[in-house]
């Protein structure tokens, strides 16, 4: 499984990047904006993004809505310090498929990663 | 300064605190911040906007800093190495963004992290907008949280924040 991570924190990719290992995953690329995303998914076509929100050139949510005018169906995990109701409801509006709010454990990162590849399955 | 703006960031920081570091946070009596000089060496800032206007700073002394990102990263680095103010960065950015998620009933947005390294830098906020430090002691050291937002009033924002080295 190829997966994605865009956060503009690499302290935060290299942390994910450790779960998604131990998990077995090790087709990983990143992308530090939602700009630079965009520049990737095309060539890598992962198999599940994980999203951070807050990020400069293009953030989360808007990278979110532009994937999904070409991709609905490739699954979303937003990982993200936006934990208000009013946020979420927005991220799985746009199309995000699932939610970890900041900070998170290791086994929450990793619950919501396999329920949301077996919901996608 | 209300007491519903200061006591979020401390449960945000010891809650940051105990699931990324497994770390308790002592946390001492805040007080009122006199001049803009930020309490240390290392500054990890980030702007609110919204029905809340100001920033949050936590400010560390760099050996503390140092000892935080270690532990948080899982290897040492140094403190003019990029992957350095990547970390405050985003443990700023953790602590504040559950923070605002106790404001209730208010739309609060929060900027991307930066980070200031050097001694006796400042860090200036609005002027009808008070600063409280709040002291806190972990394992690593001590630090302080620095809060100076204010509840946005109709017709305008405050300034927001300049940083200015000394």
């Amino acid at each position: 499984m190829k997966i994605m991570l865009i956060d503009d924190s690499k302290t935060m990719r290299n942390i994910q990047k450790s779960v998604l290992s131990q998990l077995g995953y090790t087709q990983i690329e990143e992308a530090c904006d939602g700009q630079d995303a965009l520049s990737k998914v095309g060539a890598f076509a992962p198999d599940l993004l994980l999203v951070d929100w807050n990020m400069p050139n293009m953030d989360g949510l808007t990278f979110v809505k532009r994937y999904r005018q070409t991709d609905r169906t490739t699954p979303i995990i937003m990982v993200t310090t936006e934990s208000e109701k009013s946020r979420v409801i927005e991220a799985i509006k746009a199309g995000v498929n699932n939610y970890v709010v900041k900070p998170f454990t290791p086994d929450v990162l990793s619950q919501r990663i396999s329920e949301t590849v077996s919901k996608a399955a | 300064m209300d007491p519903r703006f200061i006591t979020p960031f401390i449960t945000s920081i010891q809650n940051v605190f105990s699931m990324m570091l497994q770390m308790p946070v002592n946390v001492g009596e805040p007080r009122i911040k006199e001049g803009s000089t930020a309490t240390y060496d290392v500054s990890g800032i980030i702007a609110m906007s919204g029905d809340v206007t100001g920033n949050i700073v936590l400010s560390f002394p760099a050996d503390t800093a140092e000892r935080l990102v270690t532990l948080f990263v899982g290897m040492e680095i140094a403190v003019d190495n990029p992957d350095f103010a990547d970390a405050i960065g985003e443990l700023v950015n953790m602590v504040s963004g559950n923070a605002k998620a106790s404001f209730e009933g208010m739309a609060v947005s929060i900027s991307c992290p930066s980070v200031i390294i050097g001694e006796h830098h400042a860090v200036s906020t609005s002027s009808d907008t008070p600063c409280v430090v709040v002291p806190c002691d972990t394992d690593c050291g001590e630090l302080a949280i620095e809060i100076a937002i204010r509840e946005t009033t109709a017709g305008g924002a405050a300034d927001g924040s300049t940083t200015q080295a000394a």
